[in-house]
């Protein structure tokens, strides 16, 4: 068994991937206060963690849920309104190149994390799997789901702006 | 792969937090108590010195030739995996330092914690606080003061393993010819600090 090393070094070498994680999935303007709420969990759980395998998944799991959070926390705000949300309005001046990110944000949950850790910070689908917390099959489906979710999307996108 | 993948992946990210989320980081994990060893590094005249501390007080200080990623990992499991580098904690240990390095200092006030150690070296490390700045002792006389004047070796193991050398001046501590003895961070600095003190060897 190895031994948990200093949460630090933990930390420094996974914050990128978090930080990119959590910018894909809830946008910039809600990433930043994400990631520290996710290292405050971390931190708490941490003396508790038995071993040190699937750190980066350890990480990651916590991330999506403190990422749920964010979702549900829009979903109230949103909710007693009768206006349509609007879309692409919540991050001004990086809308352009977050665009794509938005249609993945609109995915379900396990869809969505599936889709940015594989498709976006190349996790191999063995810690896929332990970060989603479920089989690897299961893991490889939910980013085929996502994927053909988005291309549907895509396509609904293209020939609606066609006509 | 095809066309929405290669874009995914083409999705410019940022590489790193900002500095002021990460300093968030450390600053709320501060206030809640969830920084069990709080770590800093600090310049001094013998090299960049790692210091340590629990919420109880100053637990380490390191030379480079200790290996500042050995240390810390030392104390992640001896102490606490809750490890994070947080200098306010060590700002009153780094200014004592300062002071000491520049003349300006003699004794240190700063808490302790020595949790590390317990039982003869332990005590061994009460003695050799109790020597004052310039003075020396030698390894016989720590080990009787802490209760085995024959441990003379045991007491130069415990000095060897002091976890705050500096601080805790094992450094006063030679062998009884008057030679120069061991030093946790290598003879050199031993001789350095002696010289500090003004005493050459």
């Amino acid at each position: 068994m190895t031994a948990l090393p200093p949460f630090q070094t933990v930390l420094d070498e996974h914050r990128g991937d978090v930080y990119r994680y959590l910018t894909a999935s809830v946008g910039p303007a809600d990433a930043d206060d994400c990631f520290q709420e996710t290292c405050l969990a971390a931190l708490r759980a941490y003396p508790r963690l038995r071993h040190a395998d699937h750190l980066r998944a350890w990480l990651f799991r916590i991330a999506e849920h403190k990422a749920v959070d964010v979702h549900r926390a829009r979903m109230r705000r949103e909710l007693p309104s009768d206006e349509l949300p609007e879309r692409g309005a919540e991050d001004p001046g990086r809308a352009g190149q977050s665009g794509l990110f938005e249609e993945v944000r609109l995915l379900p949950h396990k869809q969505r994390a599936a889709v940015v850790l594989r498709c976006v910070l190349d996790t191999p689908y063995s810690e896929l799997a332990h970060a989603l917390d479920c089989s690897e099959p299961a893991a490889r489906r939910s980013v085929h789901e996502g994927l053909t979710k988005l291309r549907e999307g895509a396509h609904r996108w293209m020939t609606s702006s066609a006509t | 792969m095809d066309d929405l993948e290669r874009d995914l992946k083409a999705q410019t990210l940022p590489s790193e937090p900002p500095q002021e989320t990460l300093a968030g980081v450390t600053e709320r994990a501060e206030r809640e108590g969830l920084v069990d060893v709080a770590y800093a590094t600090v310049d001094s005249p013998m090299g960049e010195l790692l210091l340590a501390a629990t919420p109880t007080g100053l637990a380490r200080v390191a030379y480079p030739v200790n290996g500042h990623d050995a240390v810390l990992a030392d104390l992640a499991r001896r102490l606490s995996p809750r490890v994070l580098e947080a200098p306010a904690r060590l700002e009153q240990a780094r200014r004592e330092l300062d002071e000491y390095f520049e003349g300006r200092r003699q004794e240190f006030e700063l808490p302790l914690d020595l949790s590390l150690t317990r039982g003869f070296s332990r005590r061994v490390l009460d003695a050799t606080a109790a020597i004052g700045f310039g003075e020396q002792l030698t390894y016989r006389d720590v080990a009787r003061v802490a209760g085995s004047e024959r441990a003379v070796r045991a007491a130069g193991n415990a000095l060897g393993a002091n976890p705050v050398p500096v601080v805790v001046p094992c450094h006063r501590v030679l062998r009884s010819g008057g030679g120069l003895g061991g030093y946790t961070g290598g003879l050199e600095n031993k001789r350095f600090l002696l010289g500090l003190e003004g005493l050459t060897i």
